[in-house]
């Protein structure tokens, strides 16, 4: 038992006058502790982006994720891409924290360059981007700083559609319909109704309809989430990202439901 | 020419020996007590003993040596065609009692090598090559290009013609491999070079191989994996003595590519494969026996001089081998 009030609520120092030898007025003070100059972790995201959603399509794969940025449940930052083109043949989604996202867009340019300066007609697909980013999170994980985000790697290289999931923790895992974040609880389900089973058959369209009415849904049921977002394509033409979109919505059923809009009692 | 204001002409500063140094003694080395040494010294020249300096030719004999020391190395011969890359190469071992010496390494599923020169310089790059294959495995999921691995060693290589108290690897490498582009065939010399090539050979007598292939290089694009083994073996038989003849105990085949006529589980995407023993028997009896086989070799073989930076094709008949008992 510590005996002295003045270091009740502290970090403990066991090694440091265990027998309480000193009156309380005469302890040497001038020792820092143990804690105060340790190295800071990530504990948190900061500014996050919430779902992003893929599907395979006949053609190869589609991407969709909204563009705000938040700061809590502040919505901060309103036109913020979150999907990034990687080379030519692969598109990353990405959710979590937003400069976590804006440091692996520094690694992922480097490494393209480097790909590029070789020029031997070697490029890195999909498969490649995306073992490179589940090594990166495994290792700053294994370090105990983990790059908080949840991304989805998607591309179409030489003929095959690719698109598979990385998290903080550096779990992988791949399928014909991913969502990161509130979008794996809310729109996967939809997705997977719409598109398993007939990843061969559907048209660029018809993938199109599909994650714009998953959008719909996200954003009448994430409160971190935006009416507007964009919509990335890669087929063997290459990737596309579209401009900003923005979702059709009605709000017509709020009208008489206590909580939405503004209240009249 | 200001120079002239205070110089007469024979005293105008020379090329090789600096005006400071005029009042040492004629034709002396700088740093060494020993007298300049005369055409017909043992030693080749005063420049020779650091490879970092050049000779007054512009040249770097250290790496100029290492370089002979690929040639005292048993040869390798490699070919590539459309759809295989594959490896010769002559084992040697030191008498009756001794085992034949490796000579060729598996890098990783997609690239082997055969060596000439020094075995252990060969261990330590080979090694180096295979981290470089685990590593790209590891990073990227992807089999390493076969360009970047021999660059790779290519950089290692010219490290040592540069900086100081180093010496270059004394070890040649035929790389073969095969990867998104395609099969190759690369050579890889100590003094940091490194050239894709359709056909080439190293080691000792391999001059005798090369003009084999320069003769024959054009059809082997179309050649099946059968004919393309008959053409290395060719060339490398090549680089034989008088006496001696390929058998099934010194020689080594590897492959890249598919499965030929003649092999068992390969699996298809056709990994490097080294074949000996009783393996290779098949395609030893499949050569065509050489010209003129049985008559009696015209001259003597003439050794080039050591030292000699190319040796010269040899002469007719002293490559001859004896096909029968």
């Amino acid at each position: 038992m510590d005996h002295f009030p003045t270091n009740w609520g502290r970090p403990r120092n066991d090694a440091y006058d265990a027998y309480n030898t000193y009156p309380l007025h005469q302890r040497p003070n001038h020792h820092t502790d143990v804690f105060s100059d340790g190295v800071q972790r990530t504990q948190q995201p900061i500014v996050t982006g919430t779902s992003v959603l893929a599907i395979k399509f006949k053609d190869g794969i589609m991407m969709a994720a909204d563009t705000l940025a938040s700061y809590g449940s502040l919505a901060r930052f309103k036109s913020i891409q979150r999907l990034q083109a990687v080379g030519n043949s692969t598109v990353l989604g990405v959710s979590g924290d937003m400069s976590d996202f804006q440091y692996l867009q520094t690694l992922l340019d480097e490494l393209i360059i480097e790909e590029f300066a070789a020029a031997d007609k070697h490029e890195l697909g999909p498969a490649e981007i995306h073992e490179y980013l589940a090594r990166v999170m495994y290792a700053r994980r294994s370090k105990m700083n983990p790059l908080w985000n949840a991304i989805l790697v998607g591309g179409h290289k030489d003929g095959k559609s690719f698109l598979a999931f990385v998290d903080l923790l550096g779990t992988t895992y791949s399928a014909s319909t991913l969502a990161t974040g509130y979008g794996a609880y809310i729109a996967l389900p939809l997705l997977r109704k719409a598109v398993e089973g007939r990843e061969n058959t559907l048209t660029e369209e018809e993938a199109r309809k599909i994650l714009t009415d998953c959008m719909r849904v996200l954003f009448y049921r994430d409160a971190r989430s935006l009416n507007k977002f964009q919509l990335a394509t890669v087929t063997e033409a290459g990737v596309s990202i579209s401009d900003t979109l923005t979702l059709e919505t009605s709000w017509g059923f709020a009208e008489g439901i206590r909580g939405y809009g503004a209240q009249t009692q | 020419m200001k120079v002239s204001a205070y110089c007469t002409a024979s005293q105008a500063p020379s090329l090789t020996r600096p005006a400071w140094t005029r009042h040492l003694p004629a034709r002396t080395h700088l740093f060494s007590s020993r007298p300049n040494p005369q055409p017909d010294d043992m030693f080749r020249n005063t420049y020779d003993s650091d490879n970092t300096v050049f000779s007054p030719q512009g040249r770097l004999h250290q790496v100029e040596y290492a370089l002979e020391a690929v040639k005292q190395g048993s040869a390798a011969v490699g070919l590539r065609s459309k759809t295989h890359a594959i490896l010769l190469a002559l084992k040697r071992s030191t008498g009756e009692l001794a085992s034949y010496q490796q000579k060729m390494y598996r890098i990783d599923d997609h690239v082997g090598i055969a060596i000439a020169g020094l075995t252990s310089d060969a261990r330590v790059l080979s090694n180096f090559m295979r981290q470089q294959a685990m590593s790209s495995r590891m990073i990227f999921n992807r089999p390493i290009p076969v360009n970047r691995l021999v660059s790779s060693i290519a950089d290692k290589a010219q490290v040592n013609t540069q900086e100081y108290g180093r010496r270059p690897y004394g070890v040649g490498f035929l790389v073969i491999g095969g990867d998104k582009t395609g099969p190759h065939l690369y050579e890889f010399s100590p003094s940091g070079n490194s050239y894709e090539y359709y056909a080439m050979s190293i080691g000792a007598r391999s001059q005798s191989a090369k003009t084999y292939l320069e003769k024959h290089y054009e059809s082997f694009v179309d050649c099946n994996l059968e004919d393309l083994i008959r053409h290395g073996l060719h060339a490398l038989r090549e680089t034989l003595q008088q006496d001696k003849e390929l058998t099934i105990n010194n020689t080594s085949i590897g492959i890249v590519g598919p499965a030929g006529d003649h092999e068992k589980n390969v699996p298809p995407e056709g990994p490097f494969r080294i074949l000996e023993g009783e393996d290779i028997d098949v395609y030893l009896k499949g050569m065509v026996p050489k010209e003129g086989e049985g008559a009696a070799p015209a001259t003597a073989a003439t050794e080039a001089p050591a030292g000699q930076a190319q040796q010269p094709p040899p002469a007719a008949g002293d490559e001859d081998v004896q096909m029968a008992d």
